[in-house]
Parts: C-alpha cells; structure tokens; sequence
C-alpha cells in the first residue's frame, strides 16, 4: 500500500492566477431563495467597516506580497450598498500593496435598483472596471416572485447607466423559476442576448435548505418549479441561443464573447489562489509550498470585533495534495478548458482512474486529448456525476 | 397446602383494545395486590415493544389474594396469554393451564375477528366463559346489541354478562365476584402423586437466567427438587420457587390447582419448550400431558443489515434473542444482492415485525428485510419433497414435479358497507369463500386463502379498503397443489436475487408488471438507461425502463463553494451506503419491500 505520493509542486497555484475576493454581507432585503452570507441590518457603519477591511488586507498582503495580482472582486451580500469612497480606499490600499496586472480586471456585484445606480459613477472613479448585475429576470412577475426590489424597467436603466460608466457590463439572470415554461425562457433568454454587451451568467434557480424556498418545498408548497427533464431541456436551449449568439458556454453557467470571460471566477475555476476577505469569505492562499484554506468568520458583527481587536477572524486549514486534487478536479471541470491531467496527477499521485474515465467518455460525458481531461456538452449536465465518479475513493 | 376449592385459574380473551390490560389492572389494584404508589399502567405488559403494540407476546401471570362475600380468602391466577394469531400454539397452552375466561367485549365496537380466535380457543379448552362487555361509560356503548352479538356470533348464553368500565372502575367488584362464583375451581389433583406440571411459557431473565411459568397438576414443587423435562429430557435443580403478585415473590411449594414460576440455572429459552411435562427426575409421572407441538416457523425473511460490516453484529443479537424466543429459526444466507445475512423463519407476520424492530432498536442495527416467503412443498420427479422457504433456492423446474403451498383459514369481521372491498380484495388473493353470515349490520367471510398472498400486505390492504373498521384471523388448514412458479426480476440485465417471488402463474404477468413499474419509481435514474425486468425462467414477462439521469449538476459554484460542495460530494457518497449495488446499478434498500406492495 506504500503509494509514493509526489509532492505538489510548491508553485502550483500559478496555474490559476491570483486574486482577492471581498465580501460586503449586507443587503436591502433578503431573497428567498438566496443562502449567500447576506444579512439585512437597519445601520451600517461604513467607516468601522473601511478600517477592518484595510487593516485586512494589510494582514493578507503581509502573507502574499510580491504576487501579481490578476483580480479583484466586491461579491456579496449587495457590495452596490458600499459607499464609494468606501470602496475607492480599498482600492487604494490595494494597489499599495500588490502589483497589479496590466490587465486587472476589478469587478463589483450591484443590485438594479435606480438608487444604486446613482453610486455607479463614484465606483468607477474608484478603479472599478467591470460590473455584474443581479438583473435575475426580465418581467415584474417573476421578480416579485423571487423577492426582488426592483422592476424590469429599473433595471434596464440600471444597466445602460452601468453601460455608461464601466468598459465591462455583465448580468445575471435565474431561470427555472415557477411556472417558466420552456417558451417563456426562450423568449426572455433572447431578449437578453439583444441586450447583453459581452458577458452574461444563466444559473438555474437552485432551491437551497435554510432559505425560505427552502422551507416552502420541503412542506411542498413551492409549485411549478420544473421537473428535471425540463430543467434540462431548458439548459439545452440556454446553450443553443448562446452558442448561436457567439457566447461561448465558458463555464456550466456562464456565457462569453471572445476574451470577455471573468478573469476573477477563471482564478476560481483554474484552482489558482485567491485571498478572500470579509464575513464568511473562503480563500485559497499557498504559502511555502502548502495551500491553505481560509475561511472567516460568518457573522458580520463578530468578523467586525474580531479585526478591530486584532483577533483571529478566520480559520486555516491546510489541504493536503490529494485533496487539491479533488478540489481541482470539481473546479476544473466546470469550464471548458477542462482539467491538465499532468497537473491533477502530481496532487493526486496518479492520473483519474483510467476505467472510470473510458466508461464516461464511452458513455459521451467526458473527452480527453491525453493531456486535458473536459466534460462535453452533454456532461456538464450531470457534472456532479463524473465528479463523484472521479474522485479518488 | 393450599386448599384448591379456594383457587381460581382464568384468563381474559379480548380483541386488541378491547380493554383486556386495564382490566387486569383494576383486578390487582381493587384488590391490593400492588401498592398504590407502585401501580403504573399495562402492568402486565413488561417489554417497551409490548407495551408500545399494545401487544402481549409472552403469557404473562399475576397471583391475586380476594376477601370474597363468602368470607374466604381466593387466590385468583391470572394468566395474561398473547393474544395473536401467529402464538396461537402458545396461547393454546395458556388455556390448558386454566378453568375458565373473561370475555372482554367492547361495548362500543362489539365482536372482533380477535375475539373470535381467542374465544374459540377458550372453548376448545372447555372453559367456563363469563361474557364481560367493558367500556359502559363511553356515551356510544350499546349494551344490548353488542349482548345480541355474543350470542348470535359466539353463541354463548349473554343474559348475565358483567357491565363494567375498567377505566372507572365501575363493575370491577362484580367481576371478583363472578370469578368466584361462576368460574370452576381446579380440578381435583393429587399432592402425593409424581410431579406433574405444564411449562406454560418461559422468559430469559439477565439475572436469574431462564424463568418458567408453570401449572401445577399433580405432586408439588419444590426447591432442591431434581427435575425433568419430560420431552427435552433436560434435568434441572429447582434454584426457586414461587408466584407473581406481580413482582417475583418467592413461595415454599405450588401445590396441585396452583400457578407460578420456577428457576433452575437453565441457560437459555430453547432448553425449555412450551407445552412440555415437568416432572422429577426419579419417581417421576409415566405419561406426559397430551397437547404438546414443537413450534414450527411458517413464515421466513432475510435480515441484512444495511451497513455489511454490522454483519457480526446482526448475528450476536439474534442469538441474544434467541435466548428469550426458542420460536424462531435463523441461518446464515448469502445474497448476491445483499452480501451476508440471516434467513429466518417466524412464527407469522407480528413474530417478524417484533423482532425485527427489536433488533433496530435494541441493537441500532439498520436492517435490509427481504420479502417474507412461505414454507412450499416441492416434490421433486425423483419423489423426494424439499422444503422451500427462500424462492432464490428453487431449483430448476423441469425437475419438479409439483408445488404445494400452504393455505389458511381466515375470517374477516366487517360492516357490511364494505363487504365489497373485502370480497374483492380475497377474490384478488386467490381465496375461495368458504362462508358469508350476518350479525346485525356486520357480515362475517371466512375464506380459504394461499398464507403466500397475506403473509405480504394483506392486512395493511384490508385495513385500508375498509378504512381500519375489519378485523381479521387466520389459521393454518394445511397444504394444496397449485401452479405456481419464480419469478424472478433482472436489473440492467442481472438477476437480482433478493427481488425473486415465488407466483401464481396466471397472476404472473399482472405481478410482473406491477413489480417492474414500482421498481422504476425506486430506483433512482443514473447516468445511463436502465431495463428492468420480470421472467420466468429465460422468458421475459413484463418490461419497464428507466431512462438516463439528465440534470445533476450545480448551478453556481463561487471559490467559497468548493467547501461546500465538497460537504455535498461527501453526503452524497454516505447516501450510496444506503444504497447496494448490483453491477453499475445502485438500487436503494427500501425498494427491496416497497418493491413488492400492491396498490390494486
Ligand atoms: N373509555 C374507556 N376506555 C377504556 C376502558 N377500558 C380500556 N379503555 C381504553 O382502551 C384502550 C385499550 O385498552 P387496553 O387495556 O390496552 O386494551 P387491550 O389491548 O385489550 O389490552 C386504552 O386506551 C384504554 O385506556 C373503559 O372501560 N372505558
Ligand atoms: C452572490 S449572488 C448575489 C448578487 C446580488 N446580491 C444580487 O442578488 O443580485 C450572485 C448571483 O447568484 C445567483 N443566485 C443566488 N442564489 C441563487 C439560487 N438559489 N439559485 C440560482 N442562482 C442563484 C443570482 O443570479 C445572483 O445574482
Ligand atoms: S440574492 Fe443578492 S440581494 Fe438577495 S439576499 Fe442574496 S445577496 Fe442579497
Ligand atoms: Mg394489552
């Protein structure tokens, strides 16, 4: 049983880039369907909030300095609650301390809503160069339904203020929402299109425990959601408008002209590292040679405290090799470009069991030229699938 | 020596929740056999499953000292038998061992299929009956109705049925008295005879090892007293005599007429067999008492556990059971399906259920139960007859000459509005009526029916069509020839063995396909399509398939998430523990019951 198991190399995480990912956890309201670190509270503290978040990166920068740094993310929660000068000094600091990439691409999460619009100018002269909209549906019915705050209309303003201000505007839309029928989204998805620049992101509304979705379809009171045949059918025909519009399916849910994918999320997807800063934000850090997995503290008001009285505000976990191997397998196989099976093999010690992967790709689900291993178009649908078939028992 | 005029043997016969324990409860209370601080409810009824069931397994026994109106003092036993079908043998010597019974109706429901079996069996064993209509203070008793019935139906004189109320009270004093008065007392035996005495049941005791309850006939017992048991041929010392007021209270002897318990350093519940003669072991009686049957398991299952490594487990609590229930069978069995089990046999469908769920609960051991099958008849060409209890055992056809299996006798009570759904449902069970009378606005069927097709879901059925208003027993008539064959059902093509039945061939089909749609409903899809099957021999009969999995894949996975998918990944392959897997197929553990239900 002595399997030697060869040592990853230290420099690994080059393959994937490196980025910074910082969470804003408040929001106007919370969606029912949403179970992301997001808390509604009726005063925010922007100030207390600015000092944290420096002295932050302050820390994580003292951890990474020297590396060039390909991205940076406002995830949340609604990062569009910040105030821009609050963001302009994160930036600030930011480029006080890493060296940027000629290309950084700087990306902030807004909510449609006309009012956070009005803030789009002040985050553009922040360094802000690319926005994501939580557009979530283009029809006031189904944005009540989902709990969203604005209209259809306020958001296509949103978006063309966006548009304005930013080189680069994406969106995001949920379908698979009750009662959509296979039409409906057909018609919406290229409504979409019409308007999208270069970038949009399609998830299928995924009911999570906890949430109050959730809660209504665990009693069965959450009707007309699609069954899975429908929920595939209409996955097939997200991937035929986009694919027909130019927009290459560069990830499971995400949807690029040419050179426009999210630099950021490919950082994820390529299993590089990325520093994550803010309640509950993961992150994937190598230092001398071993990655470590952070992850702070949920709760905005402890992960406050904590910084302000210079405490530990976050957990480290070191991940050994086979385990990155796994975590790169499940991140890698999302996107397009699929996993370097060179680089798998040195973290898991041998390459995917080579029965396993000749019965899937027999079966049509994967296909590997012998030096990248992907899912095809057919197995990105049942991705959770070949992970869990693939992973090392 | 106790005088036995002043001795009262009797049981209580009851259809469940008629109010047969709290009856008993009110007797040893009303007469202060039990503290008042120590009385609890379902005295009589000692393991949680018991009293959880509302059902007695074992006989139980209680010594009751009554100031009768004619200034004696009584000794009045009790003896608290099981009151289902699958002991009947059990209950049988329960009767023997007393003179007479309580009948305990409910005045609010009248005569159960329970009541029934059980009273019959009081007759059987010629018993003085004393009718008891219990439950008088609920508003919808019907005193001279439900009088009506016991003798239309029963057919015992009803005019001085007891009204009673166990739950108040009321009545209570005029039982003890009728005991006294209507019941017989022992008949006459003779002290100085050779021992003579019935082993009425036995339990396993951690402390004292095997406690046996006895009925003395003639001779006495003692302890010290060397003794035999007379079809066994174990010999024992008497370590401890005595009675149960109803904690164990030690005696000096029990006499002719009485009843009690003894101990004897007996290891274990199948050294001491129900029905047996105790004797002593020199100068002991020449002829045992008549009656005695070794018990004989009618209906068998596999028990695997869910989890293969709890094998050993499963096997070292089965032989803790066993040593409390020498009625059930067990050997180890090998399922390509399921890994390593145990085959067992029971008494019927209840005797599974409790030691099933005993050996969840007792033991935390999560079991995969295969369906319950029937003991066949195969007579080979050769002319050898094997025993079939497991239908992945029969062998192949062309060497069988014909099948037998076994049949029952049932009867069903049930309010003629849905006599329909009961004739139907027997119909559909292959039964053949045999008799259709009317008590009032309930009609009584008894039909003669195949054991195989109720051993399954009969009574959840019957409870179902007739919204839980029938009552239904049986009893086992004997064997009979009918054209029966396996079926067994392939998954992805491979026989899965645990899933083959033994069938009627003209319901062959009908089954197969009812089979095959549940299992495609159980299973869950996979990556690939799936044929499921149900043949006979190499001829298929009915075919579902159950097409490829389409969707499974997360929708949005942000860096934060690779934590929490992984925590997802890890559910899911705790999950496929619950799951076997039968070539690339994973079928989960329910389906391998489920798979068998009928909803028509
Ligand atoms: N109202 C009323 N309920 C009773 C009476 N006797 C028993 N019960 C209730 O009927 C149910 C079944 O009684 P139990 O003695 O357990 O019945 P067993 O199954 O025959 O032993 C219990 O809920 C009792 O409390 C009675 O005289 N009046
Ligand atoms: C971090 S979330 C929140 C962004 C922003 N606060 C908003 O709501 O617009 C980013 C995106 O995830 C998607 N999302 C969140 N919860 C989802 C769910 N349960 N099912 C599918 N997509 C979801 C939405 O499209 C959302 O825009
Ligand atoms: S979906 Fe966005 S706006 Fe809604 S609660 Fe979640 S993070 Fe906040
Ligand atoms: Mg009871």
């Amino acid at each position: 049983m002595t399997e030697a198991a060869a040592a990853p190399p230290a420099e690994d995480w080059r393959a994937g880039g490196f980025g910074l990912y910082l969470h804003w956890p408040f929001c106007a309201a919370k969606c029912p369907y949403c179970d992301f670190n997001s808390h509604v509270s009726r005063s925010v503290d922007q100030r207390r909030w600015q000092a944290a978040f420096l002295s932050e990166i302050d820390r994580v920068g003292r951890l990474s300095g020297g590396r060039v740094l390909n991205s940076v993310f406002f995830g949340g929660g609604t990062p569009s609650l910040m105030d821009p000068d609050l963001v302009a000094a994160v930036l600030d600091r930011v480029r006080a301390t890493w060296p940027l990439a000629n290309d950084i691409e700087i990306t902030l999460e807004a909510n449609p809503t006309s009012v956070e619009a009005e803030r789009f100018r002040g985050y553009a002269e922040a360094g802000i160069n690319r926005v994501s909209l939580g557009i979530q549906a283009l029809n006031d019915a189904d944005l009540a339904r989902l709990g969203r705050l604005h209209s259809a209309a306020e958001a296509r303003r949103a978006f063309d203020v966006g548009r304005a201000h930013f080189d680069r505007v994406s969106f995001d839309l949920i379908y698979a929402r009750q009662f959509q029928s296979l039409d409906a989204w057909r018609a919406e998805l290229s409504e979409a299109l019409a308007m999208a620049v270069d970038h949009l992101s399609l998830y299928q509304l995924t009911i999570e425990p906890g949430t109050a979705f959730g809660d209504r379809f665990a009693v069965g009171r959450l009707a007309g959601l699609p069954d899975e045949d429908l929920g595939a059918d209409m996955y097939d025909t997200t991937q035929e408008l986009c694919a027909a519009a130019g927009y290459a399916a560069y990830e499971v849910s995400n949807h690029a002209l040419p050179g426009a994918e999210s630099r950021h999320n490919l950082v994820y997807w390529r299993y590089g590292d990325y520093a994550g800063i803010g309640p509950g934000a993961h992150g994937r850090l190598t230092q001398g040679g071993t990655r470590i997995a952070t992850e702070a503290v949920r709760l905005p008001e402890a992960w406050l405290s904590a910084v302000e009285r210079g405490a530990t505000c976050e957990s480290r976990t070191p991940i050994p090799a086979r385990e990155q191997a796994g975590e790169y397998l499940m991140m890698g196989l999302r996107i397009s470009d699929g996993i370097d099976l060179g680089r798998y093999s040195a973290l898991a010690g041998a390459p995917p069991d080579p029965a396993r992967v000749a019965a899937l790709s027999q079966a049509g689900l994967v296909e590997t030229d012998g030096k990248f291993l992907r899912a095809t178009p057919d197995g990105r649908l049942l991705l959770n699938r070949i992970v869990a078939e693939l992973l090392p028992d | 020596m106790i005088d036995r005029r002043y001795i009262r043997n009797f049981s209580i016969v009851a259809h469940i929740d008629h109010g047969k324990s709290t009856l008993a409860d009110r007797l040893i209370q009303l007469t202060g056999t039990v503290a008042e601080r120590d009385m609890k409810e379902q005295l009589l009824d000692a393991m949680d499953i018991e009293r959880e069931r509302g059902i007695t397994i074992k006989a139980n026994t209680v010594r009751i000292d009554y100031p009768a109106q004619d200034g004696h003092t009584y000794i009045l036993n009790l003896i608290d038998t099981p009151g289902h079908v699958d002991f009947s043998y059990e209950v049988s010597r329960s009767m023997q061992a007393v003179e007479g019974s309580l009948l305990v109706v409910d005045a609010t429901q009248g005569v159960e299929a329970q009541t029934l079996a059980n009273v019959y069996q009081a007759i059987d064993a010629d018993h003085e009956i004393v009718p008891v209509l219990n439950k008088i203070d609920l508003p919808a008793a019907d005193i001279d109705r439900v009088a009506e019935q016991i003798e239309d139906v029963i057919g015992i004189d009803a005019t001085d049925a007891i009204q009673i109320s166990a739950k108040t009270g009321v009545g209570i004093p005029d039982v003890l008295e009728a005991i006294v008065q209507r019941l017989p007392p022992p008949p006459e035996g003779d002290a100085e005879k050779p021992l003579k005495a019935m082993l009425v049941d036995s339990k396993y005791d951690p402390y004292l090892g095997v406690v046996v309850i006895v009925r003395v006939i003639d001779g006495v017992l003692k302890k010290g007293q060397r003794i035999r048991m007379m079809k066994t041929g174990g010999t024992y010392d008497i370590d401890r005599v005595g009675v149960y007021r109803p904690a164990m209270k030690d005696v000096d002897e029990l006499g002719p007429g009485e009843i009690g318990y003894i101990t004897a350093s007996i290891k274990q519940v199948r050294d001491t067999r129900v029905g047996d003669t105790i004797t002593t072991e020199k100068k002991g009686c020449e002829t045992p008492l008549p009656g005695f049957k070794p018990s004989v398991p009618v209906v068998f299952c596999g028990l695997f556990p869910v989890d293969s490594a709890q094998f050993d487990d499963l096997r070292d609590a089965i032989e803790k059971l066993a040593l409390n229930d020498a009625s059930f069978t067990y050997e180890v069995e090998s399922s390509a399906a399921l890994g390593f089990g145990l085959r067992c046999g029971f008494l019927g469908l209840l005797h599974l259920e409790v030691i099933r769920d005993r050996i969840e609960r007792e033991y935390d051991i999560e079991l995969i139960t295969t369906a319950p099958s029937v003991v066949y008849h195969l007579y080979m060409k050769d002319g050898e007859m094997r025993e079939l209890s497991n239908p992945a055992d029969m062998p192949d056809p062309s060497h069988v000459d014909r099948i037998e299996e076994p049949r029952i006798k049932a009867t069903i009570l049930v309010p003629d509005d849905y006599l329909g759904e009961v004739l139907k449902l027997c119909q559909d069970r292959r039964g053949i009526q045999q008799d259709l009378t009317y008590a009032g606005s309930r009609a009584m069927v008894v039909y003669d029916l195949p054991l195989n097709e109720v051993v399954f879901d009969f009574y959840d059925r019957l409870k179902s069509v007739t919204k839980g208003y029938a009552s239904f027993d049986y009893e086992i008539t004997g064997y009979r020839e009918d054209r029966l064959v396996k079926m067994s059902i392939l998954v992805n093509d491979e026989p899965v063995d645990a899933l083959s039945v033994m069938v009627h061939r003209d319901r062959a089909e009908q089954r197969g396909r009812a089979m095959c749609e549940k299992l495609k409903e159980l299973i869950p899809r996979h990556m690939f399509k799936i044929p499921i099957q149900a043949a006979i021999g190499g001829k298929v009969i009915a075919r579902e398939t159950l097409s490829a999995l389409r969707k499974d894949v997360t929708a949005k996975c942000y860096g934060g998430d690779v934590t929490r998918k992984k925590k997802l990944l890890e559910k899911q392959k705790a999950g496929k523990k619950k799951m076997r897997q039968f070539g690339r197929v994973e079928i989960p553990q329910e389906a391998f019951i489920s798979a068998l239900k009928m909803d028509g």
